[in-house]
């Protein structure tokens, strides 16, 4: 649906991005006010909530309602908004300090529990806001003003995490490809349950070039691993290569010409086994080499919201539409003349 | 044991005696039998006038072995009655319990009169020849053998409590075959045998007329929520963690989904107070229900709700801390954390409830007070006033407040919309999601006054901070004045809050038998007090604050109402008994 510059104003709330200049968070925040008007839903049933860090900022610059929550408890914030009222739309936007490492218990029970929540991973592999310090996706070595010596940590994959969590649906995309940026929340829209998108996002004060393996003109298309459901894993610029699954479940990546079409992985994102996107998840544990984006995982079950609404019809057709004096009458009661 | 008690307290309750229960249990959930600390116990007093506690000094004990024995022979008046399970008084349970040589054999037991029923026996022989029962669950029948006695003892009717066990254990049938006949055969043996002297008469009290019922504290809380929820039209979203005591709400809460109320059990604390603040933000009535470890958890996320200015209740069942503490004993020593327990300046309106059955309306209060003001309200309860029952005169419907949410939605001048500008009471709009026109967002950085955008100005935040606390300190207009009761004009005022209610009435009452004059006090509304409290403070010589902490509330007033108030402390995790409150009311007069 094409969509007029002037309804794409509409949903920009008029304050002022206050980003550093440079910041991947404005190639993100334009796609998604370009976007969300083709979704066909009126302004008024979106909510966006967030936590703390750079991401935070985001509510504050889209015409909807928000809330601007406190760090890493966006995701229950707002499962208690989505689960409470299912006819809204809510976005999550969060960062990788904020998801992974102070709000990671919230993170893993809303992603089993399928809550009807949008979540927006802003993944950039450092804590900006407080300026500088490692986070739970940064490299192991990892040099920032917390490690002068370098992180010991071992970093999430966020990815794998997800789906550890049984994630009904899971995807990576780029803060700069604003069409595929788009094609994803387009998907992540449109599936019901929760549903987990890492955003890539360059953060070019404190982690500058993350990810510019698979940004950059010269290496994108070597590097982009751009998956499609129910076709044929490959890339490079002519589809050359390509990822096989070895006999022990975990990918490989081989030239097309030396193993044939017919041995490559098809994609198949609505499995109900989740061990192929895993392996998927797992293929690069860094995205300095050739990296997976799009939809690892899409699959049906059942929603948290919906399943608490049918609940109560259930009980009001077993115990009769609640009423206060007959409860409060209830059990053994005696009169005093 | 705490069923047994339970059943006891409904069959009093029907009969018309007023009466307020205790129980006491291990938190271990299956703690070695016979062991001291795997004692269960519970205290009931009834009588036929008002009773205020559950009683200091019982006058009957009944204990199943040695080691129950050993842990509440010292809570029994001189001259008691103990009723013994005589066959558990066997050399590896005395010795378990600690006991050298049987209390039953030499003179320890001289002060009391003790009576010695072979319960096991009995109850075994009067379950033989039910199919498909074993031995070890005929054993269990005991407990039930001891209140068909006690039952006996004190007249309670028989037939409520045995349609109750035909009820409960109606899935199967053995054990409610012998559940009726352990029963029966404990009110027989008292019937039947002389071995007891007396059977104690309990005349009915004399209440106002009505219809009523026993309610617990949790019970009585959660629907208070339910009732608040009806009357304000707000679906109740409960989010809430495991934690004793406060899981009895949650659990009772479960049960009424059919009112719309949505209950979540969430993977922590911090998650149950979020849930329920993005469902507020929803226009739902947000609560979330904890005790004191939970509370800790909570703080950031109750400064929020400050920040937000929306409703949001959050019920903390106070238990003996610091940590872990004592989990399943009481303590009301959370009440300077309701106060000030939040970083930065973020006052809110603080409630407590005073009776098991007043939890009812102290949950109503909280929640026209959070709606009404958009701010978190924090509903002090504790282990006593959650675990106890006693009767309660249900109310009528109609005579429940209405509380109005009073949501914005109209849109017309949306140019000038400002969701934090404020009512006459410094309420600020709620405008729920879906309401077009109103699309506004709201966070945790400071405010600006009216518009709500972020402000960094100085004198804006400290405009904000005055706000804030002037809605709250308001609400000192809208709550009862403190009542103060002096039949006698006294010069000592005894002031007290939450669950202490009950024995400082009953210690007022004893001392004023004695023509003694003492004045009673007590506070619901902790922040802000009522606006008549330094008044009342001042008119008195002495003011004599008890609490079940080191002094928390003495703090408070002498803080801000510079009066040489004393405390008087107990942490012991039980209530105050109405004998040393009587003693420290005399020492004073
Ligand atoms: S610190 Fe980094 S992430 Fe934050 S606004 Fe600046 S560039 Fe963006």
């Amino acid at each position: 649906m094409a969509v007029a510059a002037k309804d794409r104003k509409a949903w920009a709330s008029g304050e002022e991005p206050r980003w550093c200049p440079g910041c991947g968070d404005y190639a993100i925040l334009a796609a998604i006010e370009s976007f969300l008007p083709e979704l066909g839903v009126p302004r008024e049933k979106f909510v966006f909530v967030s936590g703390i860090g750079c991401s935070g900022r985001f509510v504050y610059y889209v015409n909807t309602y928000g809330v601007h929550a406190i760090h890493g408890r966006a995701l229950a914030l707002a499962s208690g908004l989505a689960v409470a009222r299912p006819d809204l739309s809510v976005w999550v936007v969060t960062g990788d300090g904020d998801s992974l490492s102070i709000g990671g218990n919230h993170l893993i029970h809303a992603l089993r529990r399928n809550v009807p929540v949008k979540v927006l991973l802003f993944n950039n592999q450092i804590y900006g806001l407080t300026k500088g310090q490692y986070s739970p996706t940064s490299e192991e070595g990892k040099i920032t003003k917390s490690t002068p010596f370098g992180a010991l940590d071992h970093p999430f994959n966020p990815l794998a995490l997800a789906l550890g969590a049984e994630a009904s649906f899971v995807a990576r995309t780029l803060d700069v490809d604003r069409a595929h940026l788009t094609g994803v929340l387009r998907a992540a829209a449109a599936h019901r349950g929760t549903a987990f998108v890492e955003i890539y996002q360059n953060c070019n004060v404190f982690n500058d070039g993350a990810f510019d393996t698979l940004t950059d003109k010269q290496t994108r298309a070597l590097n982009q691993i751009r998956l499609e459901h129910d076709r044929p894993i490959r890339f490079g610029p002519e589809g050359e290569r390509g990822v096989v699954q070895r006999g022990d479940g975990s990918m490989e990546i081989v030239n097309v010409a030396d193993v044939g079409e017919d041995a490559l992985v098809v994609h198949d994102a609505h499995h109900h086994d989740p061990s192929l996107a895993f392996a998927l998840a797992h293929l690069s544990e860094r995205p300095t080499g050739p990296t997976p984006i799009g939809v690892f995982r899409s699959v049906e079950r059942q929603v948290y919201g919906q399943a608490l609404d049918d609940q109560l019809a259930v009980a009001r057709a077993r115990l009769g539409v609640g009423d206060l004096a007959s409860l409060l009458g209830s059990g053994h009661t005696w009169a005093v003349a | 044991m705490q069923l047994t008690g339970d059943r006891f307290t409904s069959a009093t309750g029907l009969f018309g005696n007023d009466l307020v229960t205790l129980p006491d249990f291990p938190a271990e959930i299956r703690a070695p039998r016979g062991t001291l600390h795997g004692v269960s116990a519970f205290q009931i007093q009834f009588a036929s006038r008002d009773i205020l506690t559950p009683g200091d000094e019982p006058s009957v004990l009944v204990a199943m072995n040695p080691a129950a024995l050993k842990t509440n022979i010292g809570l029994l008046e001189a001259g008691g009655a103990v009723i013994v399970n005589d066959d558990e008084f066997n050399a590896r349970n005395l010795e378990r319990a600690g006991y050298a040589t049987s209390p039953l054999d030499d003179d320890s037991l001289a002060g009391y009169r003790v009576f010695r029923v072979p319960m096991q026996t009995l109850t075994l022989r009067a379950t033989e020849g039910i199919a498909g029962l074993s031995k070890r669950e005929a054993e269990r029948a005991k407990n039930f053998f001891a209140l068909g006695l006690v039952s006996w003892m004190y007249g309670r009717p028989v037939e409520v409590t045995e349609q109750w066990i035909a009820e409960k254990f109606a899935g199967k049938a053995e054990i409610r075959d012998a559940n009726l006949a352990a029963f029966r055969a404990g009110w027989n043996f008292g019937e039947t045998t002389e071995v007891f002297a007396v059977r104690y008469e309990v005349k009915p009290a004399p209440a106002a007329p009505g219809v009523y019922r026993n309610i617990s504290g949790a019970a009585a809380l959660a629907w208070g929520l339910i009732a608040a929820s009806v009357r304000s039209g707000l679906p109740l979203f409960y989010a809430s963690y495991p934690i004793t005591p406060a899981s009895e709400i949650l659990h009772e809460l479960s049960r009424h989904k059919n009112f719309d109320v949505r209950t979540f059990q969430a993977e922590d604390e911090i998650a149950a107070a979020n849930l329920a603040l993005g469902a507020a933000f929803g226009g739902h009535l947000g609560a979330t229900g904890t005790s004191g470890p939970g509370m800790d958890l909570k703080a950031e996320t109750i400064g929020l709700a400050v920040m937000l200015e929306l409703p949001l209740v959050i019920v903390d069942v106070q238990r003996a801390g610091p940590s872990t503490g004592l989990p399943t004993k009481n303590e009301a020593s959370d009440l300077m954390m309701a106060l000030y327990g939040r970083h930065g300046e973020a006052p809110l309106p603080v409630v407590a409830a005073y009776a098991p059955a007043q939890c009812f309306d102290a949950a109503i209060e909280a929640v026209r007070i959070a709606v009404t003001y958009r701010t978190p309200v924090i509903l002090l309860s504790d282990t006593f006033l959650g675990n106890s029952s006693e009767p309660w005169l249900i109310p009528a419907v109609d005579d429940l407040p209405v509380i109005d949410p009073a949501f914005t939605t109209d849109a017309s001048s949306s140019d000038g919309f400002l969701p934090y500008s404020r009512d006459e009471r410094l309420a600020r709009p709620w405008v729920v999601p879906g309401t077009p026109g109103l699309e506004h967002r709201i966070g945790g950085l400071e405010k600006q006054d009216g518009t709500g955008a972020v402000s960094y100005d100085p004198g804006n935040h400290e405009r904000m901070t005055a706000l804030r606390a002037g809605k709250v300190a308001g609400i000192a207009r809208d709550i009862p004045p403190l009542e103060v009761d002096d039949p006698d004009g006294a010069d000592l005022l005894v002031l007290g809050w939450g669950s202490t209610y009950g024995a400082i009435r009953a210690a007022a009452r004893r001392v004023r038998s004695r023509a003694g004059a003492v004045a009673t006090a007590h506070f619901t509304h902790l922040s802000p007090l009522p606006e008549n409290t330094g008044d009342v403070l001042a008119s008195y010589e002495r003011v004599l604050v008890p609490e079940l902490n080191s002094g928390q509330l003495v703090r408070v007033l002498r803080a801000e109402y510079l009066v040489a108030a004393e405390g008087y402390s107990k942490m012991q995790g039980v209530p105050f008994g109405f004998a040393e409150l009587e003693r420290e009311i005399e020492r004073r007069l």
